[in-house]
């Protein structure tokens, strides 16, 4: 065997004392780690196909197990990090472009972290949620620029059509292909309990899901993959997507390995072939292209269906978000850069984009300096982690926000950032069926519910303890944000002040 | 009644329920006592081939052909649900030629032993239901 | 509604339970001939062995049994004749007992075969109920000084012998048949559990009968004399019908019943080894006498006789023992094409003919046989399970998954 270089990044630690070797490990490890060993009578490990995901760690009934960090080390270098050396390594073996996923891991700033939220104080009294009416309901899409009147003056209404939302919160794309039938069934299910809506991603439309449409928001990628009218029609929204905040300026490819029966009948390919979006929608050179390609849809829709446009948040957003609500998109969503993926060269995810907090800020600052903030609503993701975050996101200026990371962590993910291997160990990211089963729906629907509940508690409370009963009382009222430790520069951007001030 | 149902379509062939069975009838205070270095003899047992696995238990049928059968009396309907009395059971083997699941077996000290749906032991509920981790075994009323 | 049943058995247990699934108001007396609480018969061999104990023995119903099911028991006496035109029971102790429905549940005896001098051995027993059980048990006396001949190498009479092993100083078994359970097994099974039961010690004479008894010696008919000290006679059962007689039931070896255990007289019903019914396969009247055909065939009557309208057709002959640890459960005919599996821990046969199993034996490992006992009864063709699975063993992965999830995931079971 030729030398790799490479030494495992986690060990297995097995504690024998607790260990029944009922080897429920063994079998619930897809990436083959654990198994029994006749001669010496127990359970083995091989840490080298470890990839942390503690699917055997959560299942083994007497907590015999855990996973820890090696502590084998290089020669200490802050430069030549291990990381580094081994990344070098890796590539020397093979040849290839590094791949990840899930969202960028790396210690750059996140804003969520330096702003802290206000209360009320004798001034102006806090609300009780539990005594008082507290509206979390929000509404997604143009509004009116101006009161019409017919010729004997009554309000002629001519709201353009609005996704309603019971708590601003929505799941983001997936499509079925980067994650399983199970997965897809349980945000469908979960929205449509709560109240929000769930997004097919660029995979299409499982037949199955249609029942579901009320609830779900329709993506047309660079790929086209699965598009055809009743698909646009089987949604509430339709959402068209330029870029994704793992990796923007790229295109995506689900191997042909993963294009089974079921997933080239939903995305209109023919069974085992790769499915590659481009980078690029190449009908799609400038704002004008665009415009283009929400009016078709609009017409396909019979303008009665929200479109949204999706970017990655990038150095231009603020202008590039104000060509697209020019475009006549009814909502703009930004994906930050620490958004999720289920494949991606480390490199782009890792270095490319811009945090979404500084986005966001920019984006809801340029458009009301237009004057035409009214005309898209703002949809923002990237590492929602709680709900504190969102209701920083809405104070900041987005209307709602999408979660994807969240969600899936609800599902059982536990960040092992494997998903390229399409092994996961939780049913989530793959499509073997023996590892899809693992994700039974009804637990997975539930536990969506109950994560999404318990934040819509947590979020009436802070804004009862501003004092604030609405979300659109919150939106954009940065004076309920206070920066710390950030730079001038920063809360300038930001648009908030430093805490004290 | 509440019986104990079984979807195939959920289960993971990780056998967790044998697991907890056995150690729900074993008297002991934790799993570590109770089955390390043993063998288990579970009254659930999980049966697998090409992927597909489900487990099996006592059905708790309206109509035991079981208890029917029983020549010694040690099998009983106590409020719909089937318990066998150990101390009665000689161990002639009627019921397991009756149950038409299988659900019966020879427990380690040689007489018949079924699941009696964790009612006899300190925890009530069935525990290889509350050890299924995708609720591929559920307990409730149909 | 005023029931009435005959006998104290499995059959009459099985028309209580029959009787109180539908009708919870009804008068039930019960006649039995013996003086005890309900038993497990086939237990007799088990309470010699010390497997169970008389306490244990007499607790196949609860204490409050008769209480909770409003029976009333009347015990120590015989029904003598029944009137089925005025809807009367004579019993022994001159108590005359009307009924509305009647369950005749009298079982069988032991009958004696013609042998010469038999009338002059002094210790000779059945061995069929706890007092034959018990009178043995006297006659051996506790000293394993006694040498015991039993004739007949049937289950009573096998099951006897593995009873008695501790208790008696030698064993010999007679028997006409050229093989021991000759009602049960064909030759290579049965030489199985022979030589199982010979290495226990007891010693088979079989292909011979007792030609002539003197009290303490047996001369047989292939020349050889056995000395003993007590006789145990079980050479096969009859039907007991002298009763349903008196009432004017069609009788044919035994009470005829329908498949809703009901006689050819209005009103009278009858279960368990009294009756033959008919064979749904052949058509022919056949008698079933096992433990859990009376408990069904009981229960059938019990409903039949509260007014609903069941139908017992699925007696299946079966039988689950084992000797000297070597369990044995067959069950069904063994009319049909034999598949054998022999392992160091298994011996099995399997019976097919028309898609269907008709018939098996296992020897040995008997786990899960009552998969293979459905396959019998309920008569399922072949060609719609996946059958080389379940003959390596029983197992519901051979059924197809619809069929798994109505087994294993409710409905009506």
């Amino acid at each position: 065997m030729a030398i790799d270089f490479l030494y495992p990044l986690y060990e297995v630690i097995r504690n024998p004392q607790r260990c029944i070797c009922c080897r429920a490990c063994e079998r619930q490890c897809a990436n083959e780690v654990h198994h029994y060993d006749v001669d010496f009578g127990c359970m083995m490990s091989d840490e080298s196909k470890c990839v942390a995901c503690h699917r055997c760690v959560s299942l083994c009934p007497t907590r015999a197990l855990k996973i820890v960090k090696t502590d084998h080390t290089f020669k200490e270098n802050d430069n030549w990090t291990g990381k580094a050396i081994s990344e070098v390594y890796r590539q020397a073996g093979t040849g290839g472009v590094l791949l990840s996923s899930m969202g960028n891991p790396e210690p750059y700033p996140i804003y969520w972290d330096k702003l802290l939220i206000n209360a009320s104080q004798v001034t102006n009294p806090s609300i009780d949620p539990l005594r008082e009416p507290m509206e979390t309901r929000t509404t997604l899409g143009a509004k009116p620029q101006t009161t019409e009147r017919g010729e004997d003056g009554s309000l002629v209404c001519s709201m353009p059509p609005q996704l309603t939302l019971n708590i601003p919160v929505m799941f983001s794309a997936m499509s079925y292909g980067s994650i399983s039938y199970n997965a897809h069934a349980s945000l469908a299910r979960a929205a449509t309990a709560l109240g929000t809506y769930y997004n097919t991603g660029e995979g299409g439309l499982h037949q199955d899901f249609y029942q579901y449409g009320p609830n779900t928001i329709v993506q047309v990628a660079s790929g086209r993959f699965g598009v055809h009218t009743d698909y646009l029609n089987a949604g509430a929204a339709v959402e068209i997507k330029m870029g994704q905040g793992a990796k923007p300026g790229i295109g995506g490819h689900l191997p042909g390995i993963k294009v089974g029966a079921d997933i080239s009948r939903t995305r209109m390919i023919p069974e085992g072939t790769d499915a590659i979006s481009p980078a690029p929608h190449h009908d799609i050179y400038s704002i004008e292209d665009l415009r283009q390609l929400v009016y078709s849809i609009k017409e396909a829709t019979h303008y009665k269906k929200p479109v949204i446009v999706k970017i990655a948040a990038v150095h231009n957003v603020a202008a590039i978000a104000s060509g697209i609500a020019r475009s006549g998109a009814d909502i703009i969503a930004i994906d930050g850069f620490r958004g999720g993926t289920g494949a991606a060269p480390t490199r782009i995810r890792d270095n490319v984009g811009i945090p979404i907090e500084l986005a966001l800020a920019a984006v809801d600052q340029r458009l009301r300096e237009e004057g035409i903030r009214d005309r898209v609503s703002i949809v923002i993701g990237g590492s929602i982690r709680n709900s504190a975050d969102l209701v920083k996101a809405i104070a900041l200026g987005a209307d709602a926000v999408y979660i994807a990371t969240s969600a899936l962590l609800a599902l059982g993910c536990h960040l092992c950032r494997s998903c390229q291997t399409g092994k996961c160990n939780w049913g989530i990211a793959t499509q073997r069926p023996e590892l899809v089963k693992r994700l039974n729906p009804d637990i997975g629907e539930k536990r969506l519910i109950n994560l999404l509940t318990s934040w819509d508690h947590e979020l009436k409370e802070m804004m009862g303890g501003m004092g604030i009963n609405s979300i659109e009382a919150l939106r954009g009222n940065r004076l309920m944000l206070r920066g710390i430790g950030l730079t001038q520069k920063e809360l300038d951007i930001l648009g908030v002040k430093h805490a004290g001030e | 009644m509440k019986k104990v149902y079984v979807n195939e379509k959920w289960c993971l062939g990780c056998h967790l329920c044998e697991y907890y069975c056995a150690f729900a009838n074993s008297g002991k205070s934790s799993m570590i006592k109770a089955l390390k270095d043993r063998h288990i003899v579970p009254r659930i047992r999980i049966e697998e081939r090409n992927g597909i696995s489900f487990a099996v238990s006592c059905r708790h049928c309206n109509d035991p052909l079981c208890v029917k059968s029983c020549i010694s009396g040690a099998l009983s309907i106590v409020d719909g649900a089937v318990f066998i009395d150990s101390g009665k059971c000689v161990g002639c083997c009627s019921c397991i030629m009756a149950c038409p699941y299988g659900a019966l077996s020879h427990s380690e000290n040689g007489v018949i032993q079924k699941c009696e749906l964790c009612q006899k032991n300190e925890f009530g509920v069935p525990l290889c239901v509350q050890g299924c981790p995708n609720k591929a075994i559920v307990y409730e009323e149909r | 509604m005023r029931y009435v049943i005959i006998g104290g058995s499995a059959a009459a247990v099985g028309c209580i339970e029959g009787i109180r699934a539908i009708d919870k108001d009804g008068e039930i007396t019960l006649v039995s001939r013996e003086p005890y609480a309900f038993y497990g018969r086939p237990l007799i061999s088990y309470l010699l062995e010390g497997k169970t104990t008389r306490e244990k023995l007499l607790a196949y119903r609860p204490a409050d049994y008769e209480e909770k099911n409003g029976v009333r028991a009347i015990r120590g006496v015989s029904a003598t004749s029944i009137d089925a035109a005025a809807h009367l029971v004579a019993l022994d102790n001159g108590e005359t007992l009307p009924y509305d429905r009647l369950c005749i549940a009298t079982g069988s005896s032991p009958f004696t075969p013609s042998m010469e001098g038999l009338e002059t051995v002094p210790s000779k027993t059945c061995f069929t109920t706890l007092d034959d059980a018990l009178a043995l048990e006297a006659m051996l006396g506790g000293r394993r000084d006694q040498r015991v001949l039993i004739v007949g190498a049937g289950l009573i009479g096998l099951k006897c012998a593995e009873g008695i092993l501790s208790l008696a100083s030698s064993i010999d078994v007679v028997d006409l048949a050229p093989r021991i359970l000759s009602t049960v097994l064909p030759e290579e099974p049965a030489a199985i559990v022979q030589k199982q039961i010979e290495k226990a010690g007891v010693r088979f004479h079989l292909g011979e009968s007792v030609a002539r008894c003197e009290p303490n010696l047996a001369h047989l008919s292939g020349g050889a004399d056995i000395p003993f000290d007590v006789l145990v006679l079980a050479v096969g059962v009859r039907a007991n019908t002298a009763l349903a007689e008196t009432a004017g039931c069609l009788l044919d070896r035994g009470i005829v019943v329908d498949n809703r255990c009901q006689t050819s007289v209005e009103g009278i019903y009858a279960a368990g080894d009294c009756t033959v019914s008919a064979d749904p396969d052949t058509g022919k009247r056949r008698m079933l006498a096992i433990w859990p055909n009376a408990s069904m065939q009981g229960d059938t009557a019990g409903r039949n006789m509260a007014g609903a309208h069941v139908v017992f057709d699925k007696g299946v002959p079966m039988n689950a023992t084992g000797f000297m640890g070597l369990h044995l459960i067959s069950a069904g005919c063994y009319d049909g094409e034999p598949l054998l599996t022999h392992t160091a821990d298994l011996y099995k046969l399997l019976y097919t003919r028309d898609d269907r199993l008709v018939g098996f034996i296992l020897l040995g490992n008997v786990d899960r046989a009552g998969i293979y006992t459905a396959l019998v009864r309920e008569r399922t063709p072949l060609s719609s399970i996946d059958f080389e699975l379940i003959r390596e063993t029983p197992q519901l992965m051979a059924f197809s998954a619809t069929e798994r999830a109505k087994k294993l995931g409710g409905g009506t079971l």
